[in-house]
């Protein structure tokens, strides 16, 4: 039993194998409990040869813990892992990596100044016997061929700290890709990345599971589910719902089996009722920074919701970033409700009430060591502060309030933030926020990793808003979400805006041919 | 339509300029510690006639030889996120230990190197043992080494230094072979191995990884843990290598020696471009770092500066390079 695990899968032995029921993975009644909350619950996971299976739960239903049990980081409480017909006790990571179990992890994690090479080669890098002299030449070598085999365009040798995000997930792709494995989890691949990149992981996907390869595809975009998987199993608040072929099972009734009730239509939009022509809130002109963007202007009404679409790395970001201060642009104006501003740093920006939630949530929004709560308050301590003191009552009182409102889900405020499913951390930043109350609001991939249910809390949240009169961007890597929400939408195509389009006006394909290029419409 | 054609052009060639200004930087933020060294070398060359003569030169490096030596073992330490706050003490220890196995006719000369060496490495294995496996921080896991070793080498001699040691076991502080004293001969020796184990081996790779991300190293398999013990087993042997060195210079062994070495060593690192963030270090900049504080040192006793100004300016010079290092990052 022990020598079939390193044999080479055979790609027709396994064609027939994978039409039988021959499980690669059986997970029966794991168990795990953090101090506090029981994130998992007698859940059970059984994953055929040479499929895609699509995990799927709202934020915080222990799908990560789930795959982290099962790749070693943690340890179930109890429970039975069953692999490729052998049982498993796994101690350490080191252990599932050599059995043939790799993974995508959900929280992006490069190792900055290192190359993408030795990134991806990380712990295995090619080397000479005991000495550990490492094959520099190899090592690139085998990334350059990993990155053809793959059709990736990255440079082998570019430091991990100047690629975007994009191309920091595509690398991490590629990397779990490496293993060579049997089995690749991927926890929410597709959440940091565009059209372009996911109909790429998908062709890959599709390769893999033509050698036979088996996938465990976690996600919260419905339509990807038909697109790439074959089963879905659904777990919910840490037990197991069932589950079902993914051609057999609608929409609605997946929601239901997340969700546990039903759920209205995601997009409620205003009706054709003419929104009245408000004042404009934010006017941009003529903004440049160099090689970054240039030349970009817009406006943004009171009550209303600009778009801004584009790829990755078309500069949306960058644009929200400098007129937020934490980049100030080399030229341009900007103007808020008429008046000339000059803002040189976020004080500035949010003196002026603007507001941003920032696109990765790791690296710029939230303070991991620190509670719930206190994570919710940081932008607005001065309000809660009182000859000096915190005003421990009245800030509990909000934050309470605000965490039922969004649906926050965490054994209590005072949990450190870190522990919390990463939809739910994304919540918290939006609570930040909302205490806030920002005349201008700018929303950075704003449902991130966020699950449907939570979603549409988010859409109404918005709209709401921008009914009570915000002046609000959103930067959306979604389509159906850039379309449902904005009045108006901007594309960006490096660096420069190719045009507006209106609500009336915007479909998908045209967005498509303005964010590359091929159509400018300025 | 042609006018879109200019604006590619003119993003295209902002690209290029913007990216060989990033060049000059980038060799500014790599030899821009080399050229302070060279800077100080012209000026103190002018400032004082004896400064630039080969036996003054030897002189600063043999000096710093010990220092130095302290300072590549930090700097690999440094780079994981750490810090040793023991080798000064560790020295000493190592010092006495090793004296008292080096009087003449007593036992060979290996005998004292590997009781120093032997027990350099120990001291460090016990830090890196308790910091990974107990999770405590390297902080507090090194001052109680600092202590307690120091302590242990005050109780070995009771408070007394061990004289009369050996002409073999002199040798390795005093002599030279080929007109280049044997302690400049140890430190290119040991900057050498280093600069290979750190660029050039897996357990480079896994040291600068730690560093940079610790969560990341321990996903990808590597056993944390155990590179932790090694690097804080290597910067200990170094610390033996260092005492052996410095008992043999000064003809005896010293339960005091190497009173705030440990800090000059770190100062070496963080001047030579080390980032106390980790991740972020190499052995070449510290080996500049060292010979920039040994040129100092130096310099300011040939021009007769006060021992005291000595010290502030060498705090002005630290800050300096710390502050010009945080800048380099946040660039990046
Ligand atoms: N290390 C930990 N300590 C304490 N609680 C934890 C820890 N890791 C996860 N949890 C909790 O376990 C539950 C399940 O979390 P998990 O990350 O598995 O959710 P998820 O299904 O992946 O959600 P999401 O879609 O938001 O990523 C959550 O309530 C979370 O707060
Ligand atoms: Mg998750």
């Amino acid at each position: 039993m022990g020598q079939s695990f390193h044999q080479k899968i055979n790609p027709i032995e396994n064609g027939v194998k994978g039409m039988s029921r021959d499980y690669i993975l059986e997970m029966l009644n794991i168990t795990k409990e953090f101090p506090g909350v029981k994130a998992l619950d007698n859940v059970q996971l059984k994953v055929k040869k040479g499929t895609v299976h699509a995990l799927m739960g709202e934020n915080g239903a222990g799908k990560s813990t789930l795959m982290k049990i099962l790749i070693g980081i943690y340890t179930p409480d109890s429970g039975i892992i069953k692999f490729d017909g052998e049982e498993l006790k796994f101690s350490s990571i080191k252990t599932a990596l050599d059995k043939g179990i790799s993974m995508i992890h959900q929280e992006l994690s490069p190792i900055p100044n290192m190359t993408v090479a030795e990134n991806i080669f990380l712990g295995r890098e090619p080397s000479y016997g005991f000495t550990g002299w490492v094959k520099a030449k190899e090592l690139e070598e085998k990334t350059r061929q990993l990155f053809e085999k793959l059709e990736i365009d990255i440079d082998p040798n570019a430091k991990m700290a100047d690629l975007s995000i994009a191309n920091t997930q595509m690398v991490e792709i590629a990397k779990a890709i490496s293993y060579n494995s049997k089995l690749i989890i991927m926890d929410e691949p597709t959440s940091a990345i565009t059209e372009k990149e996911v109909n790429h992981l998908f062709k890959i996907i599709r390769s893999l599971k033509k050698d036979g390869v088996s996938i465990i595809y976690i996600t919260h975009k419905m339509d990807e589910l038909s697109q790439i998987t074959d089963e879905v199993t659904v777990l919910r608040d840490g037990k197991y719902v069932g589950t079902k072929p993914s051609t057999q099972i609608t929409k609605d009734e997946l929601i239901e089996m997340m969700v546990g009730r039903e759920l209205n239509q995601i997009f409620n939009k205003k009706q054709v009722e003419i929104v009245e022509i408000k004042e404009v809130a934010l006017s941009v002109k003529n903004l440049s920074k160099k090689s970054k963007f240039e030349n970009v202007s817009f406006e943004v009404r009171k009550g209303e919701i600009l778009g801004f679409a584009g790829l990755m790395g078309s500069g949306r970001t960058e644009v929200l970033e400098s007129v937020f201060g934490i980049t100030p642009p080399d030229s341009g104006e900007i103007y808020i409700n008429g008046k000339k501003v000059n803002i040189r740093s976020t004080r500035d920006a949010i003196k002026y009430g603007m507001g941003l939630l920032t696109e990765d949530r790791k690296l710029t929004g939230l303070f991991l060591p620190l509670s719930v709560q206190d994570n919710m308050i940081t932008v607005n301590i001065n309000e809660y502060t009182k000859g000096g003191f915190l005003k421990q009552k009245k800030i509990h009182a909000d934050c309470k309030t605000l965490s039922e409102q969004l649906a926050i889900k965490t054994p209590s405020l005072n949990q450190i933030i870190k522990y919390l499913s990463g939809g739910n951390q994304q919540k918290a930043l939006i609570a930040r926020w909302l205490l806030r109350d920002p005349d201008i609001l700018f929303l950075d991939e704003p449902t991130r990793g966020i699950d449907v249910g939570a979603k549409s809390e988010i859409y109404n949240l918005i709209f709401d808003l921008a009914e009570k009169g915000k002046a609000i961007v959103v930067i959306s890597s979604e389509m159906p979400e850039i379309l449902g929400l904005s009045d108006r939408i901007l594309v960006m195509h490096e660096g420069r805006k190719m045009g507006e389009l209106s609500r009336e006006e915007a479909t998908q394909e045209k967005i498509m041919k303005l964010a590359t290029g091929e159509l400018s419409k300025v | 339509m042609s006018s879109q054609v200019s604006v590619v052009d003119k993003r295209e060639k902002s690209k290029v300029s913007s990216s060989s200004k990033e060049k000059v930087s980038r060799i500014l933020n790599r030899y821009g510690m080399l050229f302070i060294l060279i800077a100080l070398i012209i000026l103190m060359s002018i400032l004082s006639p004896t400064f630039f003569t080969t036996g003054n030169l030897l002189n600063i490096v043999r000096q710093m030889s010990v220092v130095g030596i302290v300072a590549i073992g930090v700097t690999i330490v440094i780079i994981t996120t750490g810090i040793d706050l023991s080798s000064g003490s560790v020295i000493a220890l190592v010092s006495v230990a090793a004296a008292s196995f080096a009087h003449p006719d007593t036992y060979p000369l290996i005998v004292p190197i590997a009781i120093g060496l032997g027990l350099g490495l120990l001291t460090g294995v016990i830090n890196g043992t308790i910091i990974s496996k107990a999770k405590i921080a390297p902080f507090i896991v090194t001052l109680g080494m600092m202590t307690a070793a120091r302590g242990a080498a005050l109780l070995i001699t009771d408070g007394r230094p061990v004289g009369n040691l050996s002409d073999s076991f002199k040798f390795i502080g005093q002599g030279s072979v080929l007109g280049i004293p044997v302690p400049i001969i140890i430190f290119g020796v040991v900057g050498l191995i280093s600069y290979i184990l750190l660029n050039k081996t897996k357990f480079g790779k896994y040291v600068y990884a730690i560093g940079g991300n610790e969560q990341a190293a321990m996903i990808a398999g590597v056993n944390v843990d155990r590179y932790k013990i090694f690097v804080y087993g290597y910067a200990g042997l170094l610390s033996g290598v260092a005492g052996i060195i410095l008992t043999s210079r000064i003809s005896s062994g010293q339960p005091t020696a190497g009173v705030m070495y440990e800090l000059d060593a770190i100062a070496a690192a963080v001047i030579g471009g080390t980032s106390l963030a980790g991740g972020i270090g190499a052995i070449g900049g510290t080996i500049i770092g060292a010979l920039i504080i040994g040129v100092m040192n130096n310099g300011l006793d040939l021009l007769n500066v006060s021992p005291y100004w000595q010290q502030i300016l060498k705090g002005v010079i630290i800050t300096v390079a710390v502050f010009i290092d945080s800048r380099k990052n946040r660039k990046s």
